[in-house]
């Protein structure tokens, strides 16, 4: 498997996307720089989190011009898997390659924290290797991250089971007070409607070594290559 | 010299303008000498920069050549855009620390975003790449509405600009006294990491070699930055606010990113950043340290606005510049470069075997000066000092004497006000708005004594903290400056970290006066003490004088940045307790000393008597004798006593982590003949509170070390709360009632509400049971 990591000016998690393919997974990664029309043969793309563009206009809004998207909009049409984690989460809505938008949290600051993450839907890529209703921590680190959708357009992801992470307290209600940035329906990830390209808030790449507080985002890693393996071999 | 003639437009030299610039007579008087006539107005705003306080450190740096700088470990010590140290294999940490307390003083969100910004440049350029941020911020009490918005505004702008360029923020200090309240403090600090060989240093070299202004175009913020950070606050400083340098993470992390590939490229011989008094002094001191001579042409420098004169785009402190000497014929790969990340560089000048600093407009020379002596003939002073007789009487004042209120009958009453103090309560509020965890290098973040960072490939880790104690300072500036760099090096050594060196930022009042001229000049002389005995040399820093308002001047404070290296991450130790049964051992041995202390502060309102005894020889055996502990594997947690003192540091181990908390049993009847107050809330130094399961195992190493040791506990489950014995003088309090008490001050301060997830709890009535 080979995943192609965007980098964008001001993206800052790429360097943790590579890591956590070629560390964590053992598989080949490699950069896809914004100017470039080329996704190098990648077969997993990866929107990694930082602040493309410095987030002018508004997050996510100028990165979806970049020439690479072009080609990223095109993979994904293809049905290629996309990774788009906090800012490829922000930039794969403005790019119509997910529902909804991201506004800023509820608080207005910036929230950097562990949070825990009820697993919706393991009828994805991205999720197999997880049980349903499972609870996992990962950690947010972003300004805006409040998912909203028009009423119609979220009851159909949730008709859909599009949702695939939520926030929830440690005994895994979807609470109020276990919503970090006033998600609507305590949503923190979504898969597109052909279930290919994953967006979250959430990094599952800061949570693959104990070392660091915890391994939650390691079966979604394990879970991608699953996917990507069986597809080489069918 | 040469004649340089006064440009159509600019202002006459009068003596009025002169003083305007912060020229002293005097040093006006060797301005003439050395140029053997009248200064142009652009000569005259160069040396008002470069002779600032801030940059010229004029009356610091003959205290300052006393501290210790060597170390088979240091690579490059004080004189750099920052230190370096080696953690071997192969690898070196770069590590500085700077101030920005003016400009925070009048635009906080500015002030601090931009004091995050060029400590980071400070570091990328010795060729690191940033991999840590700490900081270290001083307000007055947050009663006052002025300070929420100050201290609101300093943290959001820290987190705006650290997020945005991803590198994490891992730690730092806050700190609430009244002293602060017309000056607070803003001390940012970066870690840097490289190749011991990708080093590179701020030389300029090669006659005939290009000079080029890199990454921003250059406007007209921050003018005068230098001087304005080199006189007291005052009414109008409002008004100065326009001298605030204005920030943009993104552009910085365009150049972070092009600066590290043009080090990397072999295209360059030096670089360095564009800072406090910007082209003016990063030219003049890459010069300097290269013995050459630079000639620049203004009219060739990017520039945001038309109209700039000389003396502008001299002064300017616009941000996200650099300032770099190409190899001659590779200007074209230094411009592919920073195209590539769509910045800019342009050829401004170039460097010249005439030893003289020439700045040309076009053709015409508007500024000349007699090569290196702009930097070295600034005038350097030594005041008389003399302790202020206020401080000395307030030292004097016995603290025991002080009666206690009637509600600290109950010892928990007394321990949970300590804790909901904003300065002890948890830092959560702020450290929620960093990323601390991006880079995926985080091991231990906020909260901890100190952060620890692993050293990817390795099996090490770097362990980072800030420290300092102002009222311990004021009260008795050289015990106080020992035991600024004695804190430090134990809360590195609690996580399991060897010291290895420090930089430090002296944050001081006007030095002009006496009274102050004494606090920097002992405090420097107890930093230095200590860092020789602790074996952790000073490799840089900063001094931040001038911390005054009409109301008077800040408690002196220097911070301290202390870079510790854990041998294996097996050896990285948690503060809070970690298992029901261990038995919890104090390192160290309670005083009666209650002075200066924290307790006396939020309980009393009082900022009396003498500081704790600070010994750094005891302190080193402490070190030794824990890390010897730590690597032998039988401690579970160790957490210093620093603020609140003992009662505190047990309280912290047990409610620090919120999903994980625990109760204790402690008979501290030892000490029974002390004065109970002192045990509990006393500062003493030269004490860690470790829990272990095996006690007999932590005796012994500290017992071979010469330190004393005594098992004063237990940790038990939470729900068993917390319980102090004193002979007859028994007392105990709920966890969640402590934890309340301590995580939700300052966010219930702050947002003026419980945070919803914490909002349970049955209310607790006190008792002596």
């Amino acid at each position: 498997m080979k995943a192609g990591i965007v980098r964008f000016p001001g993206s800052n998690c790429d360097e943790d996307a590579f890591n956590a393919v070629a560390e964590t997974l053992g598989q080949e990664a490699v950069y896809c720089w914004h100017k470039d029309h080329d996704l190098q043969g990648a077969d997993l793309v990866i929107l990694p989190g930082g602040f493309s563009y410095g987030d002018y206009l508004r997050p996510g809004a100028i990165a979806r011009f970049s020439p690479i998207m072009q080609e990223v909009v095109a993979f994904a049409r293809r049905g290629g898997p996309v990774l788009a984690i906090c800012n490829g989460f922000q930039i794969a809505c403005e790019a119509g390659l997910l529902p909804g938008a991201l506004l800023r949290n509820s608080n207005l600051r910036f929230i950097s924290a562990p949070v825990q993450l009820r697993v919706e839907s393991i009828a994805t890529p991205f999720t197999s290797r997880y049980h349903i209703g499972e609870v996992i921590t990962v950690p947010i680190a972003h300004g805006d991250g409040r998912f909203t959708a028009d009423p119609d357009v979220l009851a159909r992801i949730e008709g859909a089971g599009q949702v695939v992470f939520r926030y929830v307290n440690a005994s895994g209600d979807a609470a109020l007070s276990a919503n970090p940035n006033g998600s609507l329906r305590n949503i923190a990830g979504i898969v597109s409607a052909g279930g290919n390209v994953l967006g979250m808030m959430p990094h599952p790449e800061r949570a693959l070594d104990p070392l660091l507080g915890s391994i939650g985002g390691v079966a979604l890693f394990t879970s991608l290559l699953d996917a990507l393996m069986t597809r080489a071999g069918s | 010299m040469r004649v340089v003639l006064p440009r159509a437009g600019d202002p006459a030299i009068t003596p009025a303008l002169v003083a305007e610039h912060g020229i002293t007579e005097l040093e006006y008087e060797r301005l003439v000498n050395m140029l053997g006539r009248t200064p142009t107005f652009t000569e005259l705003g160069v040396v008002s920069a470069l002779w600032s306080e801030h940059c010229s450190y004029k009356h610091s740096r003959p205290l300052l050549k006393t501290l210790p700088t060597t170390a088979p470990w240091v690579l490059q010590g004080p004189g750099e855009n920052a230190g370096v140290i080696s953690v071997g294999d192969g690898l070196a940490v770069a590590f500085k620390i700077e101030s920005h307390n003016h400009p925070s003083a009048v635009e906080p969100y500015q002030g601090a975003a931009t004091g995050v910004g060029g400590i980071l440049r400070d570091v990328f350029t010795m060729g690191a790449r940033p991999i840590a941020l700490l900081n270290s911020l001083r307000f007055g009490p947050l009663s006052s509405s002025r300070v929420r918005w100050l201290f609101a505004g300093v943290v959001r702008g820290i987190g705006d600009y650290g997020n945005c360029i991803g590198v994490p923020t891992v730690g730092g200090e806050v700190v609430f006294d009244p002293s602060y309240e017309g000056n607070p403090l803003v001390n940012a600090m970066c870690v840097g990491l490289m190749r011991e060989d990708e080093l590179i240093r701020a030389v300029a070299s090669g006659v005939g070699n290009p000079i080029m202004a890199v990454g921003a175009r250059t406007g007209r913020d921050g003018i005068h930055g230098a001087s304005f950070a080199s006189e007291d606050l005052s009414t109008e400083s409002e008004a100065k606010r326009p001298m605030v340098q204005v920030g943009d993470p993104f552009t910085e992390k365009l150049l972070l990113e092009a600066s590290l590939e043009l080090i990397r490229s072999g295209s360059i011989v030096a670089i360095q950043d564009m800072g406090a008094a910007g082209l003016t002094s990063s030219s003049a001191e890459m010069a300097e340290r290269g013995d050459v001579g630079v000639t620049i042409d203004v009219t060739k420098v990017p520039v945001r606005e038309t109209g700039m004169t000389p003396y502008e785009i001299l002064l300017s402190e616009s941000q996200e510049r650099m300032l770099v000497v190409a190899k001659l014929g590779h200007e074209d790969e230094v411009r592919a470069i920073l195209g590539k990340w769509d910045l800019e560089a342009a050829v401004i000048g170039e460097v010249i075997a005439e030893p003289v600093y020439r700045v040309t407009e076009g053709d015409v020379v508007v500024a000349e000066f007699p090569g290196s002596r702009l930097v070295t003939e600034c005038p350097q002073y030594t005041i008389d000092g003399k302790e202020s007789a206020a401080l000395k009487a307030a030292r004097a004042k016995d603290a025991s004497m002080v009666p206690a209120l009637p509600e600290e009958r109950d010892h928990s009453w007394t321990l949970e006000r300590l804790l909901s103090s904003p300065t002890i309560a948890s830092k959560a509020w702020v450290w929620r708005q960093y990323d601390s965890t991006v880079r995926t290098s985080t091991v231990r973040g906020p909260g901890s004594d100190a952060a620890v960072v692993r050293l990817r490939g390795t099996d090490k880790a770097l362990a980072l903290c800030i420290d300092g104690n102002g009222r311990h300072v004021a009260l008795s500036p050289r015990n106080g400056g020992r035991a600024a760099v004695c804190e430090a090096a134990r809360n590195v050594a609690c996580t399991g970290a060897r010291p290895l060196a420090i930089t430090n930022n002296l944050n001081f009042g006007n030095p002009k006066k006496p009274e102050v001229y004494f606090q920097l000049s002992e405090a420097i002389a107890g930093l230095g003490e200590a860092c020789r005995v602790l074996e952790t040399p000073v490799t840089g820093g900063n001094v931040s004088l001038y911390n005054e308002n009409p109301q008077g001047a800040i408690h002196p404070t220097p911070t301290i940045g202390m870079v510790g290296l854990i041998e294996s991450l097996s050896h990285v130790t948690p503060s809070a307790f970690q298992h029901v049964g261990d038995t919890i051992v104090l390192l160290g041995e309670p005083t009666a000393e209650l002075g200066a202390s924290e307790y006396l502060l939020a309980i009393h309102g009082l900022t009396i008597g003498a500081p704790p005894a600070c010994d750094p020889t005891i302190e080193r055996k402490l070190i030794d004798g824990l890390l010897e502990a730590i690597r032998a594997g039988v401690v579970c947690s160790a957490h210093d006593c620093s603020d609140g003192g003992l009662a505190v540091t047990l309280a912290e181990s047990a409610i620090v982590e919120r999903d994980a908390m625990h109760g204790f049993s402690v008979d501290l009847s030892h000490w029974a003949m002390l004065p109970h107050r002192a045990l509990l809330f006393g500062e003493a130094h030269g004490r860690v509170v470790v829990s272990t399961a095996n006690a007999t195992a932590v005796l012994s190493i500290a017992q071979r070390h010469g330190v004393p040791a005594r098992i004063i506990g237990t940790v038990t489950a939470p729900q068993e709360g917390v319980r102090f014995t004193i002979s007859d003088d028994a007392f105990a309090a709920p966890v969640e009632w402590l934890a309340r008490a301590f995580h939700d001050a300052i966010g219930v301060t702050m947002d003026g509400e419980t945070p919803a997830e914490h909002a349970v709890v049955a209310a607790h009535v006190p008792s002596n049971d």
